[in-house]
Order: structure tokens, then sequence, then C-alpha cells
């Protein structure tokens, strides 16, 4: 190519961008515009999220002018529907803590073995074939677990512990488990993966085994972000409506034998806003109490969680 | 038998005299390397000796770096690493596979090309090694660390910081530190892997110095890319080049009169 035949190349890009660059400038109004535009889609979600606390707020007062705030917190036994109706939320704060704990019983270590093995110890192969099906597991609808509870989990625990009633809150708890799994073990995995290979090496080089490697280095390394798989999937637990309302049934009982019925706060919701509350109606207000409370748990869990994974970052 | 003999690399004046009471730490044999299809190590045959400084040079890919992570088997990091031909270390036969790599690496610190100080405080950082092969003791850990700290001639800058998180420290400090927490398990060998190349000039001359100061006691393999630190700091330089060894012989006969063209040409600048 000739020296010339160059110049004559770069003058006609030069020339193409000069032109677009002309047409570029008509639509520098529209360039302007962009920020506001996309600060609007941002604003959707803030908006909807002052929507909802605002309505959970006005209706919570309402249901608190009906009912003494230290009746609702302290009292350990729910009747709405009763002659003499009683708002004690203990009872589906007790089943909804309950729940949770036995679901992050199962899920937590099942989660974090997982995701050592995953990251660790599988090699690429097998990584390939078990991720996917690790996230198929996270797309199943929950009221497919909650019929998997109700219809395979209890009869099986059942044969095991032959008090266990119908509905019972340990098959639910554990189901909901088996569901945060792929949850906690893709996060953490994820955390996991992030160590730098540096770090392992550095502790392999001092003499240390793979185990010791993975339990003194790696985890604590990536442990901001496994707290972080725990904390959403604990919110995933207090939030999970389906599996509950299905295999643990309506009881509002206030008791920490898991083999027996207990009622979720969301399951609470779903049982009243199933059309046994009429509008104006203290049980209507209770179902925005209820949700207020559960909104404050999730809230807190939140927060709690930000200043942990925080307080044991380890930066690298 | 005769192509065997001819791939071997040169050994100039490769006789007990110019060796002399030196023990030999590793013993090399007829290593060879491969990464899948790809042949890194050819015919090595090399003796390390003891309470030296080895330097190891030679242009980027000639197999340096895999030599000396061969020496504490780190190189099987590698999934699809072979090898072939023997390495002895203290006699013991440390390619078998039935030799504990632990083992070998409790033995055999090493030091890497960026520093990599564990995202943990300083003092813990030079008391893994010793926590994870079983001391326990507060006392005995504190001891370790400051001599392990003193020893790597980073004490004095780190002493009222040592809960302090090590990747507070410069560059510099760092490497020292991962120095420190290698000598913590006390080792005979110091494997060091570029440990200066993302290192500024001065925190380089404080690592070379400390390499000095540690030969005393321990026996160093150093990869370099550096002549100039080669000349500096080691009793004897192999020259590597597409995974052979070129020549191996005391730093000054390297550098001075090399027995091979290529070596000359790699030392002048001429290739690298």
């Amino acid at each position: 190519m000739t020296p010339n035949g160059d110049l004559n190349k770069e003058s006609s890009i030069r020339h193409l961008i000069d032109e677009k660059k002309q047409k570029r400038n008509m639509s520098n109004y529209t360039e302007r515009m962009i920020p506001g535009l996309l600060f609007l889609f941002a604003a959707i979600s803030i908006l909807t999220t002052i929507g909802i606390v605002y309505t959970l707020l006005t209706e919570t007062i309402s249901f608190f002018k009906a009912v003494p705030f230290t009746e609702f917190f302290t009292g350990t036994v729910l009747k709405p529907l009763s002659q003499n109706p009683e708002f004690g939320v203990l009872p589906l704060i007790n089943g909804t803590i309950i729940s949770s704990v036995i679901a992050m019983l199962v899920a937590g270590p099942i989660g974090i073995m997982t995701a050592v093995y995953l990251s660790e110890y599988a090699t690429d192969k097998v990584r390939r074939v078990l991720k996917p099906i690790l996230e198929v597991l996270a797309g199943i609808p929950t009221i497919v677990y909650g019929f998997f509870a109700f219809t395979f989990v209890t009869p099986v625990l059942e044969k095991i512990i032959p008090t266990l009633e119908a509905t019972n809150i340990l098959s639910p708890g554990i189901v909901m488990g088996v569901m945060i799994i792929p949850m906690i073990a893709s996060l953490s995995e994820d955390a996991m993966t992030s160590v730098p290979n540096a770090m392992r090496e550095g502790a392999l080089a001092l003499g240390a085994t793979k185990l010791e490697t993975t339990f003194r280095v790696v985890i604590p390394a990536a442990l901001s972000g496994i707290i972080a798989s725990f904390v959403l999937g604990i919110s995933r637990a207090i939030g999970e409506t389906m599996i509950v309302t299905i295999a643990s049934g309506s009881s509002k009982n206030f008791t920490f034998d898991v083999t027996q019925s207990m009622q979720t706060m969301t399951a609470y919701i779903v049982e009243v806003s199933g059309g046994e509350a009429p509008a104006g109606s203290t049980i209507y207000y209770s179902l925005y109490a209820v949700a207020m409370t559960l909104f404050v748990f999730t809230l807190i869990m939140n927060l709690l969680a930000r200043y942990i994974s925080r307080k044991f970052r380890e930066e690298y | 038998m005769s192509l065997k003999t001819a791939s071997k690399p040169i050994f100039t004046n490769y006789t007990e005299e110019t060796f002399p009471n030196k023990n030999v730490v590793y013993d090399t044999k007829d290593l060879n390397l491969w990464y899948g299809e790809t042949h890194a190590l050819k015919d090595i045959n090399l003796s390390i000796y003891e309470k030296e400084v080895t330097a190891i040079i030679g242009p980027s890919g000639c197999g340096k770096s895999t030599y000396i992570k061969t020496l504490n088997r780190m190189v099987e990091l590698v999934p699809t690493v072979r090898t072939t031909g023997s390495i002895t270390y203290n006699g013991m036969s440390i390619l078998d596979k039935k030799f504990k790599v632990e083992d070998l690496r409790t033995r055999v610190g090493m030091v890497f090309q960026k520093p990599n100080p564990f995202p943990k405080s300083i003092y813990d950082n030079v008391a893994y090694g010793p926590k994870i092969h079983g001391i326990r003791n507060k006392k005995i850990l504190d001891e370790i660390v400051e001599k392990s700290l003193r020893g790597a001639s980073i004490w004095e800058e780190v002493k009222d910081r040592l809960k302090e998180n090590a990747y507070g420290l410069s560059g510099g400090q760092q490497q020292r530190l991962c120095i420190a927490r290698c000598l913590a398990i006390e080792p005979d060998v110091i494997l060091m892997d570029e440990p200066t190349s993302a290192l500024d000039p001065k925190s380089t001359l404080r690592i070379e110095e400390l390499v000095q100061e540690l030969k005393k006691d321990y026996s160093i393999i150093i990869v370099t890319h550096n002549m100039q630190q080669a000349a500096r700091i080691s009793d004897r330089t192999a020259f590597f080049l597409n995974g052979e060894v070129v020549e191996f012989d005391q730093t000054d006969t390297i550098f001075t009169k090399p027995a091979d063209s290529r070596t000359e040409d790699y030392i002048s600048g001429r290739f690298g």
C-alpha cells in the first residue's frame, strides 16, 4: 500500500466521521434528556417503597387504635375470628422464627459444603454439570415445594417421628431449607471463587493441607460474601409463604414443638386476606400490623447483615 | 543414548573441587515436565547446595518458575502436569506420589512474585504456619512472630501495629512479611519466585540485603529475570533456556566467562 493510498483512506474515514458527528449534534437534546429519564425509572422503585411503607404505617396505626400495642406484642394467643378476638402476634413470630431456623439448619451447612465442593474440589467438568442442576432447584415454584412438603416429606418424616401431625412446622422448614440451598451455595461459591489463588498458594506453600487452606484462608476471606448469602437465605425463609401455608396448616399454636402445626406471619396474611376479613374491621387492620412486623423483621435482618459483613470483612 | 547426553547441559568445572565441603540439598536428575502436551522442562540436571543463594535466570517462558515450583511440588496445582525423572531433597525422593507433600512444604518455604499476605492481621499472617502445624501456645506464638519478623527485618516497622491488617503495609513491607511468614515454620530452604519483580528499587534493595542475611541459615533458590540481581546476590547461577539448563556454575564464572555462547548472548543482553 502506498503512503498516498493510506492518506486517501484516512481522509475518507475522517469525512464519514464528520458526517456522523453532524447528525449526532442534532440529537444532543435527547442526550441531555437521558439522565432525567433514567432517574424517573430509578425513582419508580423508591416511590413504590415509600408507598408501601406509607400504607403499612397508616393501617397499622388504625390497628393499634383498636388493639393496644402491648397486647399485640406480648399476647401469646391469636384468635382473630372468635367472639372475643385476641390479637397476640407472638404465635406468628414464633412460627416464623422456628420455620426459618429449621430452614437455615438445613440450608446453611449443606449450602456451604456445596459451595466448598464446587469452588475448591470439583473439577471443571463436574462444576459445569452441577451448577445448572442447582440452579434448576432454585427455579422451582414454591407451590411445588409446598406440595412436596405436604404429600412427600411429611409422610416420610412420620415414619421416623410417629407423633408428627399431618400439618407441622418441621416438614415445611426442611423443604424451605432445600429451597434455599442453591441460593446459599451459589452466592457462597461466588465469594469463595473470587478469593485470589495467591491466597491458596500462600497457605499451601506453608504446608497447609487443602482442607486447612479452605477452612482457614478461603472461607475467612470470603466470609462477608458467605454471611450475605446467609442473610439473604434467612430473609427468604422469613418471607416464604406458600410452603408453610400448605404444609403447616393454620393453627395458631404458641409452642416450641416442631411436630405441631404453627402459622407464620406470611401464612396468616394469606389466610386472612383470603376473604374472611371485611375491610375496616380489626382483623383487616391486623393484616397490616403483621405485615409491618414482617417488614421490620427483614429490615433488621438486612441492617444486621450489613453490620456483620462489614465487621468480618477481610480485605484483599 | 548419545542423543540424550547431547541434550544435557554443559557443566563447566562440574567437579568436587569446585563445590567443596557443601552438602547438596536438592538433586535433580533427568527431570522432564509437561503441561498437557507442552514440554516445559527437558532433562534437567541440577544440584542445589546448602546455605547458598542459587539464582535461576533465563528469558520468559524458559521454565525457571516451573522448575522452582517443582521443588515444593506447587506445580501440581495445574491439573495437567506430568513429570518424569527424579528430585531428591536431602536424600528423599520428593516426586514420589507417596511422599507427603505437606511435609516437604513445611521444610521448604516459598515467596511469590506478588506479595500474597493473607487478609488477616500482621500477627496472624506470621502465626498462620505455626498454628496449622499445631502450635497453640500464645507465648510461643508471640516469640515466633517476633523472631520471624526480626528475621525478615520488618519488626521495627510493624511492632506497634501487629493487630492491623497486612494489606495496610506497602508492597515491599508485604513481601518482607511474606518472608517472615515463611521463616515462622523454620524451613531449611526458601524458594523465591521473582520476589522483587513487583517492587520499587528501594524495596528491592532491602529484599536483596535480606537474602544475603538469610543465606547464613537457609538455602535460597531465587528465580529472577533481573541479571544484575542474580550477579549481585547469588553464589551460583543456572541459566535456563527453552526448558533446558544451558549452563550452571559459580555466578562469577557465568557472568565473566560463560562456557556457552547462548549464556553469553543472554547476559550481554542480546536477547531475552
